[in-house]
């Protein structure tokens, strides 16, 4: 049954990209849908691109596991909106083409900057992928144990496979679509599965949120009563040995700037016709993730309250298992279904946007110095690309899956927000900002999240015997930075190694600059047009 | 469906006098002033209304967990409040920005670009 609801969601995608790939005739049709994209239907694609499957299994399962400390991530998903619909979106569709890098690229030079632009997209987009591609495989091989065949290297490849044909063929409009579809898929199972929950309550808040308050479960073989809904269990100074509160804001922080910094999201805004519509297309994607989120209230605490956390499986599994609770076999093989979509318009999202930044600002503007690059060129590096970055993140994601990697997501953040948000910001505010600003704040931000995270209890830490090799720390010694997330430290230093970089030497040419560049993106003059079918 | 071959920031050289002008235009620093003027007021009223919950639960943990609505508890309507918020906002700047939108398309057809 759950295997035929794959199958079916398969087939149905390469439908959608089978159709998607006669459209795509020209750079723009590959690398941005032509700009035809809608208002709305860019808002569900951006909101199908950015809730992974981290979102709906993973806040899910740590409601069911911490109450109330998960749906910190929730708020914080949302909230993070504000900044991409404030700040990025219009200017960006305003002044560039394809990638965040030609925002920057604009009044900059831009060999040096798209480099290191190019640079910290491919590692934010690799990072995030191997993390998806190695709960893919741990959650198809679980979801699908009935079929022995299906190991967690079989569902990576596949999974991974999956992903490149999507984006070879279908480029950004059959990314855009099977983004559709999953969006749509997700809310309506999120939807379903709310009202199943409220149904075991006879739909009474009141009722709900008792349970939800005296919770009784086992806790290391002893019952325990608990109430959550109090904050705490998480990121309580009580339980992380202080750090937790500075903690929480370390991740706030990463998720509340970070967003507006990630170049799966960015490109998105490349697909719609002006940057009116992009900023329409921002308040449908926070309607669709608002809504969404704030439905997490009913997944987690729901499987908390009807499973108990100590008889799920693991943090993954909380919804899955709650559907089979509520709905039996086939409501179990439907939401199973639903997370191997969301898993794969998330990393079809991140194919794309890796291997466009690769072609266009690595290929044709640093080794080609930004001439004699035709579009059809352009778009064969991309699709070769596609096929290194896929067949890159197979490998990685095998040869990574026994050690413990929930690092590399809050990493993801952490370097969009430190790394590409600063730049970002000073290029289109400062007139004085400059090249070498530009260079040093996203090389500054890149390294210095990358050296804290694994300086962090994430990636060090001294375990038992006893602790499983894929729970293991990495490095077997005590944290030196106390934060998990390095956001705090990073993006200041993000900030102030642009600034100070932008203020070693005047660049005339990039103050010269400002004024049309501040034009174009106040006014939309000039910006690409939109692709006439 | 013919597109320009170059990047946007290829054409340039020569008018940058075009470009100075217009930013120098009263009306266009008008529009620049009042983006900003609204801008960064919304920017820091929702950092400092979303870092506010951060930091009450991190530090207030007992004020937070009284509860207020039945069971619910002021941490849970403070978070879901955010929400509210964020959209609040939103749709505050869809209000703003048609007006933003407005200014920018009379500056563009006054000097005929």
């Amino acid at each position: 049954m759950t295997i035929a609801m794959f199958l079916a969601f398969v087939v149905a995608t390469l439908g959608i990209t089978v159709w998607s790939a006669r459209k795509n005739t020209g750079a723009s049709a590959y690398f941005a849908a032509g700009r035809s994209i809608k208002g709305w239907q860019n808002g569900l694609a951006v909101a199908g691109d950015y809730m992974s499957a981290a979102s709906f299994l993973g806040i899910s399962g740590m409601i069911a596991f911490f109450g109330y400390d998960g749906f910190m991530y929730s708020v914080g998903f949302l909230v993070a909106y504000l900044s991409v619909l404030y700040v990025v979106a219009e200017p960006l569709r305003n002044a560039g083409k394809y990638t965040m890098a030609d925002l920057l690229a604009y009044r900059l030079k831009a060999r040096p900057v798209r480099a290191a632009a190019s640079l910290s997209t491919l590692t934010v987009s690799t990072f995030y992928m191997v993390a998806q591609m190695i709960g893919a495989g741990v959650l198809v091989s679980t979801l699908l144990k009935d079929y022995a065949w299906i190991t967690p290297n079989a569902a990576i490849v596949g999974v991974g496979v999956l992903m490149i044909v999507y984006v070879i063929f279908g480029g950004m409009h059959g990314t855009t679509w099977v983004q559709i579809v999953k969006a749509v898929l997700l809310m309506t199972a999120t939807f379903a599965l709310s009202f199943m929950v409220m149904a075991k309550f006879d739909y009474s808040f009141a009722k709900f949120f008792e349970a939800i308050a005296s919770l009784t479960y086992e806790k290391g073989g002893v019952e325990v009563t608990q109430n959550f809904l109090d904050p705490g269990m998480k990121f309580g100074a009580a339980v992380t040995g202080g750090w937790g509160p500075l903690d929480l804001i370390s991740l706030g922080l990463a998720l509340v700037l970070g967003t507006a910094g990630l170049p799966h999201v960015l490109v998105r805004f490349y697909t719609v016709p002006d940057a009116k519509t992009a900023r329409v297309s921002v308040v449908w994607a926070m309607v669709i993730i608002g809504v969404f989120y704030i439905l997490t209230t009913f997944l987690g605490f729901g499987a908390a309250t009807l499973l108990k956390p100590h008889l799920i499986t693991n943090e993954n599994m909380a919804a899955p298992e709650l559907s089979h609770f509520l709905g039996g076999d086939i409501f179990f093989a439907f939401i199973s279904a639903v997370a191997f979509a969301t898993i794969l318009a998330v990393v079809a999202g991140l194919t794309i946007s890796a291997s466009t930044s690769f072609a266009h600002d690595f290929y044709s503007n640093v080794l080609k110095h930004g001439k004699e690059v035709s579009q059809a060129t352009e778009v064969k590096v991309a699709r070769i690309a596609a096929l290194f970055v896929g067949a890159i993140s197979i490998v990685l994601a095998i040869k990574l899956q026994t050690i413990n990697v929930a690092f590399l997501v809050g990493l993801a953040f952490a370097v969009a927000a430190s790394a590409n948000l600063p730049v970002i910001v000073f290029s289109v505010f400062w007139k004085r900002f400059n090249t070498t600003g530009a260079v040093t704040g996203l090389l500054v931000g890149l390294l210095s999240s990358i050296v804290l995270i694994v300086l962090s209890p994430s990636v060090m830490g001294i375990d038992g015997p006893e602790v499983a090799a894929a729970k293991r720390h990495l490095i077997q010694a005590d944290p030196i930075f106390p934060l998990t997330n390095p956001g705090i430290v990073s993006i200041p230093l993000g900030f102030l190694a642009a600034f100070l970089g932008a203020l070693i030497k005047r660049e005339p040419e990039s103050e010269a600059k400002f004024a049309e560049f501040c034009v174009r993106t106040h006014t939309g003059l000039g910006a690409e047009k939109a692709h006439v079918h | 469906m013919s597109e320009k071959e170059s990047t946007p920031s290829a054409d340039k050289g020569g008018n940058a006098e075009v470009w100075e002008n217009i930013v120098e235009r009263p009306e266009f620093e008008a529009l620049l002033a009042a983006k900003r003027r609204f801008i960064v007021p919304c920017c820091v009223f929702f950092l400092v209304y979303y870092f506010a919950l951060l930091y009450f639960v991190g530090w207030h943990l007992d004020l937070m967990k009284k509860p207020v609505l039945g069971k619910i508890n002021i941490a849970y309507l403070f978070a879901l409040s955010q929400f509210f918020m964020a959209w609040g906002m939103a749709w505050l700047y869809m209000r703003k920005a048609a007006a933003f939108d407005r200014a920018a398309a009379e500056l563009l057809a006054k000097e005929n670009l």
